[in-house]
């Protein structure tokens, strides 16, 4: 239980996505304008994270890794099909995301109108694919892929709220023309990513 | 575009307007995130943009190809295929040519598949426009994305290090030299606050860039 809380808070505020990675900069930029609009794509986000990751643990594990196959044949037991990877995971992100938005268009009409525009989006979200290149990486097994979905998608949704509610105050100073914009923002997000930097010091 | 201009001017519109006034990065805002991760040294830098530049020139000329065959509904999932499977074959010559800088980049290599410029381009111009003139757009958006990522690389690299390539510039003080190095310049925040710097610098020179509120 130990070992899965402090993967948590590791994959939460240790090795942020956002802030210590720079994944996902792309609508960590773009859609953090209102701290609304960040909050949904930052849940959108959390909730695709934490389908995708263990799905895409379950697909290395019996399908891609080397003897992955043995369950059918033992003749397949030595093809290892990790290279797979890049395609299969992007395949499944892409079919996960997409079922998802038809599950809450049907179920939770008004989720879907708040979270609708960002869901197509998520497919490409680096996020959601560097969290499963991270767990191929790092090994993990099925439950630490859960929790560490969990733990990537929070981090990041809790990254782009921060910098949405800094980026709606920035609206009432003075920014020098060439800084406006998009300069100030990149400004800004390596200042939250220094801070972000005091949680490196905690020992897990 | 007429047949008869093998190299017209929209061609060359298309190679030469992403390196600066339409850049990738300082722009159109595309591809941060590699550009912010991969930028603690420019070989790594080297690499990434090779990779960003062939998959991008490959990308576009495989969509352009199918684009009158696609219908716009799986539009998107036949780029996400033609990108991976390119990427794919980049990571797997990558492994077996460069494996110690294949392991350091780690995943960013496999996130070239979600870079935006690569998507982008292909969704917005490749699905327009004729072969040649997407790839030659391809090479130009990796062109625009490489200057701007080996820039970064360069300054962090000689900033935070006192060298470029491996090679030494600035003698480091623990080495008997006189240049104290700037350790923020090895943390991540620092490519952001460089790559700032370089969009501040490149709207100050075109002012018509500049965003009004």
């Amino acid at each position: 239980m130990e070992h899965y809380l402090s993967l948590f808070v590791r994959a939460l505020f240790l090795e942020n996505m956002a802030l210590a990675f720079f994944l996902g900069m792309c609508s960590f930029l773009a859609c953090s304008k209102k701290v609304e609009t960040a909050f949904g794509l930052g849940v959108a986000v959390a909730f695709v994270q934490v389908l995708t990751v263990p799905l895409n643990n379950l697909i290395l594990a019996y399908l891609l890794k080397e003897g992955a196959l043995g369950w059918i044949t033992p003749a397949l037991a030595k093809v290892d099909l990790t290279f797979l990877a890049f395609i299969l995971f992007i395949g499944t992100i892409a079919a996960a995301t997409q079922v998802v938005e038809m599950a809450i268009e049907k179920f939770a009409p008004g989720l879907y109108s708040t979270l609708g525009v960002f869901l197509p989006l998520i497919a490409v979200n680096c996020v959601i694919l560097g969290g499963s290149l991270f767990m191929q990486e790092r090994d993990y097994g099925f439950g630490e892929s859960v929790v560490f979905g969990l733990g990537s998608g929070l981090g990041f949704a809790l990254a782009i709220v921060a910098m949405a509610a800094v980026r709606e105050k920035l609206a009432y100073s003075h920014v020098p023309a060439g800084l406006k914009g998009l300069g100030i923002t990149f400004v800004t997000a390596g200042l939250i990513s220094v801070a972000f930097m005091v949680f490196s010091g905690i020992q897990l | 575009m007429s047949a008869t201009t093998f190299f017209g001017k929209s061609e060359r519109k298309a190679l030469i307007g992403p390196i600066l006034t339409n850049n990738p990065i300082g722009v159109q805002v595309l591809g941060i995130c590699s550009a912010l991760a991969v930028t603690t040294r420019v070989d790594k830098a080297l690499v990434m943009t090779a990779g960003v530049l062939l998959v991008t020139m490959l990308a576009n000329v495989a969509v352009s190809l199918v684009r009158n065959h696609t219908p716009g509904s799986i539009r998107i999932i036949v780029q996400l295929a033609i990108i991976a499977s390119l990427v794919i074959v980049f990571d797997q010559v990558l492994k077996a040519t460069l494996y110690e800088l294949s392991l350091e980049l780690s995943v960013f290599v496999g996130l070239i598949i979600t870079n935006c410029i690569v998507m982008g381009r292909a969704e917005g111009y490749a699905m327009q426009n004729p072969p040649l003139a997407s790839a030659l757009d391809g090479i130009g958006n990796g062109l625009g994305y490489g200057i701007v990522l080996i820039a970064t690389a360069f300054l962090r690299e000689l900033l935070g290090a006192g060298k470029v390539l491996g090679f030494t510039i600035l003698p480091l003080v623990k080495d008997g030299g006189w240049y104290v190095p700037n350790g923020l310049m090895l943390l991540a925040p620092s490519g952001l606050f460089i790559i700032a710097g370089l969009i501040w610098l490149l709207r100050t020179l075109k002012p018509e860039l500049q965003e009004k509120d």
